[in-house]
């Protein structure tokens, strides 16, 4: 199949099939398991949801800067991005062949495209156990070769998958994109308004916005919405090292950051980034 | 007196409190293996008010990952000691606070020190006493090389409390029971859980609130087995819980996009 991307495209504007494709070389993009084997969740039908033929994650193999690749495209217009058993065994079983290949000498280039809201809750526990295949996967990948993740946006990355870009090598976040572990939503709800006004849209991008995550130090490269800016910023990640340390794995850089926190006093995002650039712990 | 406090202390003998006091830590035996034993317990002082009961927060997720590493680092000799997991977690805490400071990054730690610990040939086994929901059995638990359950009413497997599931897919808490006798993997049992393959054992017959001598005895066995048996493996991936005759028949999407994939990965 052949996808072909007008350049100077917002990124946000494209499906998970064109992002992928956006992400590899010219002409090398190859779709696995694609729309045509139909195999769809055979979970959703008997609870009143349309299944999606792809269930909503693209796996595209390819070449990234002459390198081969594999581009796991989550589509968050399918049920939110949300993880089912197809869409997370697609995502799962690409990174452990991925793995299979790096050790053997033959490494391959993961990039994770996450638009998500986490667990698909039709699917339950079925995505709790492949999430966790998720990141058990990028853990023992990525000390072959970076894992590149990238939140664009427009769903965010949330849930469990918030989990897996906190444990990717490299982060690239536009403005638009949003991590956080628990949707504003949902925080709201269980919550309460007091607590987080998901309505408030700056307090939202303060708090996860890609902005603050990489002003922070949870994300590493803050891209414009843009496909050539990203596909370049991709490229460039790979052409770093492994970090020598992951980031979920500085526990006394953390720590550290977390006991100068005066739990007692309010905190908002522009005052957290006063705070830890201040402190010198910012990466 | 949480479940996991009450197993914490039956099995690891010790009665120590943590620092933070929600993360409990204490090295002890099961038979002739050293073994870590890790809990997360309610903390009614927690610095970070919305974590006080007994929820995996910022906290709890880069403490469990402090232990766990120092383990790994301490053990580098190949000596490698068990980890045991007491899983008792109702969730994760939901604030405005914990998600700015990277709630997602603090479970994120737990995950990577596990899987790290596991890949390092550390026998990890996860026993579950009470809840295991969501991202908190995700970063406590679920990156175990196997996973004990006690069967009780109490110990519940699931990604959303019932209450949450009920308001975010407006449905009534009868119509989710009612969907759950159709998809077990909606379902909060540990029972419909153990259907899906993911469990090396379902430890019947222990009163998980509060065991007797004997239920004690009875799960000492159990770890000891699970322990050894993952000595004796020779992967320390995730792979045996696809194997199971139960993910066979209630997972088998999964193997067959695994099947797939393996078939087109070179083209």
């Amino acid at each position: 199949m052949t996808v072909s991307v007008r350049p100077k495209t917002r990124f946000t504007e494209l499906s998970a099939r064109e992002r992928a494709a956006a992400l590899l070389d010219s002409g090398t993009f190859r779709e696995l398991i694609g729309p045509f084997e139909r195999l769809e969740s055979p979970h959703l039908e008997p609870q009143g949801v349309v299944p999606a033929c792809d269930d909503g994650v693209v796996v595209a193999r390819g070449d990234i800067g002459d390198q081969r690749a594999v581009v796991l495209a989550i589509e968050g217009l399918f049920q939110g991005g949300g993880i089912g058993e197809v869409s997370g065994a697609k995502i799962a079983g690409a990174l452990e062949l991925a793995l299979r290949d790096a050790e053997r000498g033959h490494p391959v280039r993961p990039v994770l495209l996450l638009e998500t809201g986490g667990i698909r809750l039709q699917e339950a526990n079925l995505g709790l156990l492949a999430i966790a295949e998720i990141h058990a996967a990028i853990v023992a990948l990525r000390s072959h070769v970076p894992v590149v993740g990238v939140v664009a946006g427009m769903v965010g990355c949330f849930g469990g998958m918030a989990i897996a870009a906190g444990l990717c090598s490299h982060l690239v976040m536009t403005r638009e994109g949003r991590l956080g572990l628990n949707g504003p939503q949902v925080i709201e709800q269980e919550a309460g308004v007091a607590e987080l006004d998901s309505e408030d849209r700056r307090l939202v991008w303060e708090t996860i916005g890609g902005d603050q995550r990489v002003a922070t130090g949870m994300a590493d490269a803050l891209v414009e919405d843009d496909v050539a800016a990203i596909a370049g910023a991709v490229r460039i990640a790979f052409e770093t090292a492994v970090p020598a340390e992951h980031r979920s794995a500085q526990v006394g850089f953390y720590e550290a950051r977390l006991a100068g926190i005066d739990a007692s006093e309010p905190l908002d995002g522009p005052a957290l980034r006063t705070l830890w650039r201040d402190e010198g712990v910012g990466r | 007196m949480s479940r996991g406090r009450t197993w914490f202390e039956a099995l690891a003998g010790a009665t120590l409190d943590g620092e933070p006091a929600s993360v409990l830590c204490a090295d002890g035996t099961v038979g002739d293996e050293r073994t870590r034993f890790l809990t997360v317990v309610p903390n009614a002082e927690a610095k970070f008010t919305r974590a006080r009961g007994g929820e995996l927060g910022l906290e709890e997720g880069w403490t469990l990952a402090r232990h766990v590493r120092e383990a790994v680092a301490v053990d580098d000799d190949g000596d490698r000691r068990a980890l045991v997991a007491v899983v008792d977690v109702p969730g994760q805490p939901y604030g405005h606070r914990e998600e700015l400071l990277g709630l997602h990054l603090a479970l994120a730690a737990a995950v990577d020190a596990y899987a790290t610990a596991r890949l390092a040939g550390h026998p990890v086994v996860a026993l579950a006493v009470g809840q295991a929901i969501s991202g908190a059995f995700l970063a406590h638990g679920m990156q175990a090389n196997r996973i004990l359950a006690l069967e009780d009413p109490g110990v519940t497997v699931q990604v959303m409390s019932k209450r949450s599931t009920a308001r975010v897919t407006r449905r009534s808490v009868d119509e989710l029971d009612k969907i759950a006798e159709e998809v077990p993997a909606t379902a909060y049992d540990v029972a419909s859980f153990a259907r899906l393959g993911a469990l090396h054992r379902l430890i019947e017959g222990v009163d998980a609130a509060e065991p007797d001598a004997e239920h004690v005895e009875t799960v000492r066995d159990a770890l000891a087995e699970a322990i050894t048996s993952a000595r004796h493996d020779d992967s320390t991936d995730l792979s045996g819980r696809l194997a199971s005759p139960e993910a066979r028949r209630h997972r088998s999407a999964s193997l067959r996009v695994r099947e797939r994939l393996a078939e087109e990965w070179t083209g």
